[in-house]
């Protein structure tokens, strides 16, 4: 193994303003973040009247103490029903993320009901699928905290309720794949919602709150005209002693969450598992803390990645693949927490020397089974004349090519800018990353604003010419900047985010812990063997 | 005469002190054991064991033709009586002896006169040996009692001359009182000792109890081994013992030595004894009573004199001569005991009882432990319930004190409630760090209520809050191992977990948030205060608590009962976050029908007392009869349903009122 030695003085004027720059972006996310909560806080006040646990402290309860706990998707939903990032509540009122029941680990789904009465936001339907995808790639049990008003009626499209379906084929895809669905009714379930619990392989019920009805008293009267009450419909103790719906009737949330913690107990899940043996490492050399001085705000600044790279990796030690060739794109095999892995980052642009080495590269760690890591800092493939000469399409269409079609564990990161199909070769969001997480300065985009500003004004200025018009030098001005801000309103990671097109935003200090938690999770699902069946386990 | 096996009539902690020096002088040792102590510790010490019957000690360890019995069938040559049981039963001497074996103590004549305290008091007074003004005669009709009393003054003690351990005794202040005292003193003597004769002493305020340790052979060689002063009591019980007396100068230490010898000579002494006196604060000492064996205390006299008191014994029972005289007595530093009872203090000490979840003992320099338990040993509720002595020696006084309480403090008992805290509190008493205790140091500090721990504070439940997180990540993590790294981590930055304990009629949450790998932040909506772990392994942790270091011991029983020591503090707690709510649901006392049926039988009336598990209705149903008992115990306040009635599930058939409440 190489070392590589820091050049990075970090007593210099430019790293404090680095670091400051980075920190002023995570306390953004961190205050998103809290925003969500605080919303739920609310109604707190609701939830001890009716003797309930808040959602968030549901979750706190679920989960074993101390142990990690990765969270998924907080910012989903930001900027997508309410435009104004002053009010924009993030997370689609849905708590979610990695974590360990009874010793398991678990994806964990709580539904955020301190907010709109946990009523499903746009944006549910893909944070519900995005988790459900990672459950099933992931083989990880699935334990959903169920309370929900159901669809606002009013904002529901009907594209949202047919997409919605998805949820429940999921549910039973679970089952059938070997991967157990847990649903504790906390709250109400109804309408489509039921079938949460319907299609779900246990069933914990609480007495007076939790509710599972096809349609409620409301609905019922409106249909038949039958007088009923909510209890009769679809009360816990009724699912649990008539219908057969609930297998665990619990009295209260405390107590259901303690019966939830148990049923992932008795999956024995880590029975028959071998986790692949991680030896001993040593830590970076260089604390993961400086990442926040190292990274400058703006992509433009060019830094090596490998300063980075030795704030990441165990022992601060790395080899470097074909370092003299394509020397901008740089391929390294390492390891982080004793999992063996390899990186890719990005020290400019790719170019076709760059595309072909990390085609190369990229079809050697499928060969040697070894997880492979995209730290996408780039503005795209080169572009110019010498560039499509040597072949830049072909030699780009291999790294796609194999970042398509590699069967080894891929984890994306934007940690600067992932311009146009230098994310794609870069493993970015469509080459389905099976963790894909972004930091607070990145940004993506089919190009940066500037560019794609700049590209239109050069259309318009020629085309000008041509007519032997006057260039109207202020008018191309605005459009400039219309087009610069159309492109930076979309390319932020909080607001990609928002869209459900990464998996979460993290703090980029917290970098080392999230790749060696999203490796032991894909070794962990690599490693074991599940028991699927053709149907799942039908409820009788 | 020689012996090379010797049979141990005894258990527990002095059993098993008996059995370590006999091993060492290369005896065969034989145990004897009750059903109660078929598991004990004292069973695996010894080469050979010999069960002896029933748990209670009246069918076992009191019973001497067991004991005899014992030794025939397992050739014992010699017994050791220990200290209680059958050690000053000077019939079993007797018997023994008749039975051609040695009895490791003194001749039966000495234990009859030194045993019966108004006989003994009359020869010592005989000796010319101090003794306190009282009455001690044969005339017990109460008049005479009563006329000799006046003449005795007031305050005055009311002994039985059979008794010990506080039995049969009354501290009487008032002529008044006196009557009154004598009938209860006498009916306790009578049941105690079948004995209800009595003496009366003048009563002395601020004395000291003082004994002294005595050893005579078979040739007429009688040396004292200093004194222990044992003036630490509650109601009679000795709690803490030390040696010397630091009342006691070398004057005072020759002459109630002298005394003490001149006691034993005049009754023909021979092996280990103790005379007890009484020591005034103006030096003045009297004879209270002679103990005829080895004393729970001796080691203290063990640890300043260098001499193994039991190998002594042993080889004046076997008629060798003492071997060392007077000069050879030296007392080096000073040495402390404390003993270790299984009591509820908080329950006006009744003995508590159980399987001990956690033993383990402080050691350190000069530290010593005689146990007579282990962890998984059982305390019973037939024998005394003092189940450890933990020694200090040191050069002075006070570093023995030092050293005792640090390893008090480092002692836990899980399981049955101890004295702990209660020792480590009265070593820590001004008076007593002064040696100025006597015998109503304890009274006068606690009072009638007796030791009394503050309510626990935030700490406590802090640090049981943090060893409940801690355990359940190790347990959480046992496999597969996540690594140190991403332990307490969320990338969401913020994650707590809270527990619930409860605290009286309340519950009492905690909330612990992991701020880096150690450091902890541990609030309710009070408190907050810092937490760091250093070390955290299966029961034991070291932490700091806004930056005070501790030590913590815990045990966490599945039950969700977490025993903790916390410095000088024991205490236990329940954790109920996991909801208990199951668990009263299932015992509120509401009889249920358990499936639809026909109900044939129902047992119980409106009014009856039920106890959990009584017959309470039959109910008929898929052609099986099913018996339904009472999950409770308490009185049926309704019944719901009548013989003969088809009943649906879930269905009343009888409601049962808890007694308690």
């Amino acid at each position: 193994m190489s070392s590589f030695k820091s050049r990075i003085n970090t007593a210099s004027d430019e790293f404090a303003q680095n670091r400051a720059d980075m920190l002023e972006l995570v306390e953004q996310l961190r205050i998103l973040e809290a925003r969500a909560v605080e919303a739920s806080q609310k109604r707190l006040a609701t939830f001890e009247k009716r003797g309930q646990i808040p959602p968030h402290e549901r979750i706190t309860r679920l989960l074993d103490p101390g142990m990690p706990f990765l969270r998924l998707h907080t910012l989903a939903n930001y900027l997508v029903e309410d435009a104004d990032p002053q009010t924009s509540i993030p997370g689609a009122s849905i708590i979610c993320g990695i974590g360990f029941v009874s010793g398991t680990r678990c994806m964990i789904w709580a539904d955020d009901s301190g907010i709109s009465a946990g009523a499903m936001t746009v944006s549910a339907v893909p944070v519900s699928l995005s988790i459900q995808e990672i459950a099933r790639r992931q083989k990880l049990p699935l334990v959903h905290l169920v309370e929900s008003a159901g669809a606002n009626l009013m904002n529901l499209k009907v594209e949202h309720w047919a997409k919605a379906g998805a949820v429940f084929r999921n549910l039973a895809r679970l089952g059938a794949a070997g991967i157990p669905t847990i649903a504790v009714l906390h709250g109400p379930s109804t309408a489509g919602g039921a079938y949460m619990p319907g299609l779900s392989d246990y069933v914990v019920g609480v007495k007076e709150n939790g509710l599972a009805a096809l349609g409620g008293a409301a609905l019922v009267k409106a249909a038949t005209g039958e007088e009923a009450n909510d209890r009769d419909l679809g009360g816990s103790e009724m699912h649990a002693s008539t219908s057969g719906l609930v297998e665990y009737l619990a009295d209260d949330d405390a107590h259901a969450l303690s019966m939830a913690r148990d049923v992932v107990e008795h999956l024995n899940w880590n029975a028959d598992h071998h986790s692949p043996a991680r030896p001993a490492y040593e830590a970076p050399l260089y604390d993961t803390d400086e990442i926040a001085g190292v990274v400058p705000r703006d992509y433009r600044t060019p830094y090596d990645v490998r300063e980075l790279l030795i704030r990441l990796v165990d022992g601060s030690k790395f080899d470097e693949f074909k370092a003299r060739y394509g020397a901008t794109t740089v391929c390294v095999h390492t390891s982080v927490m004793g999992c063996p892995c390899a990186m890719i980052g990005n020290n400019g642009p790719i170019d076709p020397d760059g595309a072909t080495k990390a085609a190369q590269f990229l079809q050697l760690c499928d060969q040697s089974n070894t997880p492979v890591i995209f730290l996408n800092n780039t503005t795209g493939y080169m572009v110019g004349t010498q560039y499509e000469q040597a072949g830049m399409i072909k030699h780009g269409s291999k790294m796609i090519q194999a970042v398509s079609t590699m069967r080894v564990p891929k984890i994306t990161l934007y940690i600067g800018a992932s311009y146009g199909a230098g994310n794609y070769g870069m493993c970015g969001y469509a080459y389905e990353p099976d963790f894909l997480f972004s930091w607070p300065n990145s940004l993506s985009h089919v190009m940066g604003g500037e560019q794609a500003a700049k590209t239109m004004s050069q259309v318009m200025r020629a085309a000008a010419v041509r007519r032997g018009q006057k260039v109207d030098e202020e008018q191309l001005k605005r459009e400039e900047d219309r087009i610069i801000a159309h492109f930076s309103a979309q390319e932020s990671g909080f607001y990609t985010s928002g869209r459900v097109l990464d998996h979460g935003v993290i703090d980029p200090r917290d970098t080392r812990k999230v790749l060696g938690f999203a490796l032991q999770t894909c070794l962990e699902s690599r490693a074991r063997t599940l028991r699927p069946n053709s149907f799942g386990v039908a409820r009788m | 005469m020689q012996f090379s096996s010797l049979l141990i009539a005894n258990r527990g902690e002095i059993a098993v002190r008996i059995i370590r020096t006999a091993k060492a002088l290369g005896l065969r040792t034989i145990a004897v054991y009750s059903d109660a102590d078929a598991e004990a510790v004292h069973v695996r010490h010894a080469d050979d064991a010999v069960f002896i019957g029933p748990s209670a000690a009246m069918q076992s360890y009191l019973d001497g033709d067991k004991i005899l019995a014992a030794a025939r069938q397992t050739g014992a040559q010699a017994i050791h009586p220990g200290y209680g049981f059958l050690s000053e039963n000077a019939g079993f001497a007797a018997a023994v002896e008749a039975a051609g074996l040695v009895f490791v103590g003194p001749p039966h004549a000495a234990i009859d006169i030194m045993g019966d305290k108004a006989r003994s008091k009359r020869a010592m007074i005989d000796a010319g040996i101090p003794c306190l003004p009282g009455y001690e005669g044969e005339q017990q009709d109460e008049a005479h009692l009563i006329a000799e009393g006046i003449a005795i003054g007031f305050p005055l003690m009311v002994k039985a001359t059979a008794g010990g351990g506080g039995r049969g005794m009354r501290l009487v202040e008032s002529a008044d009182a006196l009557p009154d005292a004598l009938k209860q003193a006498r009916s306790e003597a009578h049941s105690a000792f079948g004995n209800g004769d009595l003496i009366l002493e003048k009563a002395v305020a601020h004395a000291r109890h003082v004994e002294i340790q005595i050893f005579a052979d078979a040739h007429g060689n009688v040396i004292h081994l200093g004194e222990r002063d044992c003036s630490t009591q509650r109601r009679h019980q000795k709690i803490i013992e030390e040696a010397p007396c630091p009342a006691l100068d070398e004057a005072l230490r020759a002459n109630m030595g002298a005394a003490a010898i001149k006691a034993a000579q005049e009754v023909h002494y021979r092996g280990a004894g103790t005379v007890e006196f009484m020591l005034d604060d103006q030096g003045g000492y009297y004879f209270l009573e002679m103990n005829t064996r080895l004393q729970v205390e001796h080691p203290v006299t063990e640890l300043v004199t260098g001499f193994d008191l039991v190998a002594l014994q042993l080889e004046i029972a076997a008629g060798k001569p003492l071997g060392i005289g007077q000069d050879d007595v030296v007392l080096e530093g000073h040495a402390m005991e404390v003993r270790l009872y299984a009591e509820d203090a908080s329950n006006n000490f009744l003995p508590s009882t159980g399987h001990i979840d956690l033993w383990h003992v402080g050691q350190g320099p000069g530290i010593r432990v005689d146990a007579g338990v282990e962890t998984g040993s059982q305390v019973s509720e037939y024998y005394d319930p003092m189940i450890a002595k933990i020694m200090a020696h040191g050069p002075d006084r006070d570093t023995a004190r030092r050293r005792l309480i640090a390893a008090l403090r480092n002692t836990a008992l899980f399981g049955p409630s101890t004295n702990r805290d209660f020792l480590i509190d009265a070593l820590q008493q001004p008076v007593f760090a002064a040696g100025e205790a006597t015998t109503d140091f304890i009274g006068d500090t606690y009072g009638e209520e007796g030791f009394c721990e503050p309510p626990l504070e935030f700490r406590h439940y802090a640090a049981a809050a943090l060893m409940l997180f801690l355990h359940a990540r190790q347990r959480a993590n046992s496999y597969p191992d996540v690594g140190q790294e991403l332990l307490n981590w969320t990338s969401a930055g913020y994650l707590e977990s809270g527990f619930s304990f409860a605290a009286g009629e309340q519950a009492r949450h905690v909330r612990v948030q992991p701020l880096s790998s150690d450091w902890y932040r541990i609030s309710d909506d009070e408190h907050s205060l810092l937490a760091m772990v250093e070390r955290f392994e299966t029961r034991e942790a070291f932490i700091r608590l806004d930056e005070k270091g501790a030590v913590i011991r815990f045990f966490i029983a599945s039950s969700g009962t977490i025993e903790l020591t916390f410095g000088s503090r024991s205490f236990k707690l329940k954790e109920i976050s996991a909801s208990g709510a199951d668990i009263e649901g299932q015992n509120d006392g509401a009889l249920v029908a358990p499936m639809h049926g026909l109900l044939l039988e129902v047992a119980v009336s409106e009014g009856d007392v039920v106890k959990t598990g009584d017959r309470i209705a039959v109910l008929e149903a898929m052609k099986m009869q099913h018996v339904l008992t009472a999950s409770v115990d308490g009185t049926v306040s309704r019944l719901g349903a009548s013989a003969g009635d088809q009943i649906a599930a879930d269905e009343l058939i009888a409601e049962i009122s808890t007694t308690q409440e």
